[in-house]
């Protein structure tokens, strides 16, 4: 008595792989075990491994990756003297991976951090939504607050003007963590058991104007777009400043997306967090950082590029010399760290000859 | 500042757009019977109306709304909720529309609106910087590395602008071409609204600080054909971009988020006639641009100087694009006015 029914198929679009179009990019010191667990979704696509520490020693990649691994040496090798812009014995050293990358989207994830599990309990493909909120537009100019009006089931409010609705290109997806939070070390400390337990189901749009502590831990973006903007200054080594590597990123990284009507998007996906860095070595590292932030802040918000800069490099330039001038009253280090900010374009440029935004035909 | 929420400091405020009531005070009398609720009649509207008993109520009809005397101010439809405002004499009111009822979380647990917009208004906001966590008040949130330690006492929060589940607030375009879309997502969040940025506030389900924020909760922009359908009008949406500069110019917040409501969409298949007429597509488009380039000078240290200082730069540079600019700050200036002589006392 069965019949066969046809049941129309959902008008969900599957998104697409892009797996020759992206790259992942992973900082390490121990190994790369994590990787098993996200074998199902991350097998399909290249990796770039960024050793950090110790170059003798060697990390075991799980078979059946396809991946090019740098380590302290390869770095000195290929930039020679610019390569005083990479940190050392810091997991910023990942941005090396996006200059050596040859893809147009770059996916950075730590290697303590695993799959999720949504609400329904189903492993969350927090790779696949990355791609989702690249490649859907992002809405900076108005807060839209139904979230993502891109998102299947949403939409734009009332009274969301028409004339903004196609959105602006979205730069960079900034994800999540269950589980262990993003504290700070006096917050880890005087709440050493809290973990984030809690799903919030929605992407959205940072508004422009507004700046945000960006975390390096999932992170995606369209390094086409805004690649040279995601340098992740100088931390560790003979630096007096630690785990202020992503949040130097996303402020530089923000205002430049401001002036380039470009979109940062935050929330999904969620990764599971499992390791909490000790709080006291975490202290020691970001010491000057809590007291310098107050001040780093509200220059970036204040922050102007001025109109003629229209790529990523200019603008990143223009804001290196306010760095210089403004935030080197407050230590020698900005100084310095100015510096590395023009190494990195120096050194970005050297390697991506032609970055210019020029469409190379990858129409989609 | 307790979370505790006192009876006499909140009162609820419903506009009646349709006479029966029933369904919805049952619906909500769990989270509504110790306090006072304002019942507002559409004047437009003929029928008695029905409520159930058990309430501390009181209903506010055409005729009361005629002891204010003239007044350029339009109480009919949606806006007759505004006379709820001025008559009420508590610290908070909290407005629901009449077509929606409790809504259920992600747990199937019924949401007490009342009670989350009093945690939203009685924690502080946090306008200067986005928190990735959204609201680091919440249990089991905080705020996140790289925020500054001098942000994050925060500032007192103003206004709370709740969601809705099933039938959404649309636009008529919206609701006309997707027509079957529900919003299903319980987006288990509140988050502030930073500074300067704005957003279309919904008058659907809002609460706010009666006593400082008052005088620029007013009925000021009309759309030429207002009908009774939400989205039919744009004043709450106007209304939420005046308070949110005021807000931002003396340093107070604006929460966004939690709570739902469940809305019915009894209405539904109604927006094609009012795509015609729809003036909102023009005057959002005219309206944002302003708003977005709009920073009062800071002079200004009362809601009241604010308001002021708002209405001229409205007139002058919105007055001459449309004439409902115009009608909307000579509302404004005569809400103020209603405010002093009627609004302003407190219990």
């Amino acid at each position: 008595m069965a019949t066969t029914v046809t049941v129309p198929s959902a008008s969900v679009p599957s998104t697409p792989l892009l797996k020759d179009e992206l790259d992942i990019v992973i900082p390490t010191i121990r190994n790369l075990d994590f990787l098993e667990m996200w074998r199902p979704f991350f097998q399909p696509y290249h990796l770039i491994i960024v050793q950090d520490g110790d170059p003798s020693k060697t990390i075991k990649v799980p078979e059946g990756f396809d991946y090019e691994l740098y380590n302290r040496n390869d770095i000195n090798r290929i930039l020679g003297p610019k390569a005083s812009c990479i940190s050392f014995k810091d997991s910023a050293c990942r941005c090396f991976g996006y200059m050596v990358s040859k893809k147009k989207y770059i996916f950075t994830i730590d290697d303590d951090c695993f799959v999720a599990k949504d609400p329904s309990g189903k492993d969350i493909n927090a790779l696949e939504q990355h791609i989702k909120n690249l490649l859907s537009p992002s809405t900076p100019h108005f807060f839209n607050t139904l979230y993502d009006p891109y998102r299947e089931g949403a939409d734009f409010v009332r009274g969301y003007p028409f004339s903004l609705r196609e959105g602006a290109k979205t730069a960079v997806s900034h994800g999540l963590w269950l589980n262990i939070p993003d504290y700070d070390a006096p917050t880890q400390m005087v709440k050493p058991r809290e973990r984030n337990t809690r799903y919030v189901d929605a992407v959205m749009t940072i508004p422009t104007k507004t700046l945000f502590p960006m975390c390096g831990m999932n992170l995606a973006f369209d390094r086409e777009l805004i690649g040279p903007a995601m340098y992740f200054g100088l931390m560790g080594d003979g630096q007096p400043i630690g785990r202020y590597d992503d949040m130097w990123a996303g402020w530089c990284m923000k205002v430049i997306c401001d002036h380039l009507s470009l979109g940062v998007k935050t929330g999904l996906p969620y990764i599971w967090h499992s390791k909490a860095s000790n709080p006291f070595v975490n202290l020691k590292k970001e010491y000057k950082g809590i007291f310098w932030q107050e001040e780093i802040i509200p220059f970036f918000q204040k922050a102007t590029i001025p109109k003629d800069c229209d790529t990523v490099q200019k603008c990143y330039l223009a804001l290196a010399e306010q760095v210089k001038a403004e935030l080197g009253k407050i230590d020698p280090y900005f100084i310095k760290l100015a510096d590395a900010m023009v190494t990195w374009i120096e050194a970005w440029d050297e390697l991506n000859p032609s970055t210019t935004a020029v469409e190379n035909g990858k129409a989609k | 500042m307790s979370l505790e929420i006192q009876d006499n400091e909140v009162d609820i405020v419903i506009a009646a757009l349709q006479p029966n009531l029933t369904a919805l005070f049952e619906a909500w009398r769990p989270f509504f019977s110790r306090f006072h609720i304002i019942v507002v009649k559409d004047p437009d509207l003929a029928e008695e109306l029905q409520i159930p008993s058990g309430f501390d109520l009181k209903v506010y009809t055409k005729s009361d709304i005629g002891v204010l005397g003239a007044t350029s101010i339009d109480f009919s439809g949606h806006s007759c909720r505004y006379f709820g405002y001025l008559v009420s004499r508590k610290k908070y009111v909290i407005s629901i529309d009449h077509n929606c009822l409790p809504a259920k979380d992600n747990g199937g647990l019924t949401v007490d609106a009342v009670s989350q917009h009093m945690s939203n208004l009685k924690t502080p906001a946090t306008p200067k910087f986005f928190n990735t966590l959204y609201d680091p008040f919440r249990e089991g949130a905080d705020f996140v590395r790289g925020y500054p330690f001098s942000w994050r006492d925060g500032v007192e929060c103003m206004l709370s602008c709740g969601l809705w589940l099933h039938n959404a607030d649309y636009d008529p375009m919206t609701h006309v071409v997707k027509r079957n879309q529900r919003n299903t997502a319980y987006v288990d969040a509140v988050m502030t609204v930073p500074y300067g940025v704005m957003m279309p506030m919904s008058g659907i389900n809002v609460a706010f600080n009666r006593e400082v924020l008052g005088p620029v909760m007013a009925p000021a922009l009309r759309l030429r054909k207002e009908g009774k359908h939400r989205w039919d009008t744009l004043e709450d949406v106007w209304n939420g971009m005046c308070a949110k500069v005021v807000c931002d110019s003396l340093g107070y917040g604006v929460k966004t988020g939690l709570p739902y409501v469940i809305r019915s969409d009894a209405e539904a298949g109604e927006a094609l006639e009012s795509l015609k007429e729809w003036e909102g597509v023009k005057v959002m488009d005219a309206v944002h641009p302003f708003f977005k380039s709009l920073e009062l000078s800071g002079n200004a240290t009362t809601v009241e100087d604010c308001i002021k200082e708002l209405t001229s730069i409205v007139r002058k540079e919105l007055g001459p694009k449309n004439a409902i600019f115009a009608k909307a700050v000579d509302a404004m200036e005569e809400w103020t006015k209603l405010w002093k002589s009627h609004g302003i006392h407190s219990a």
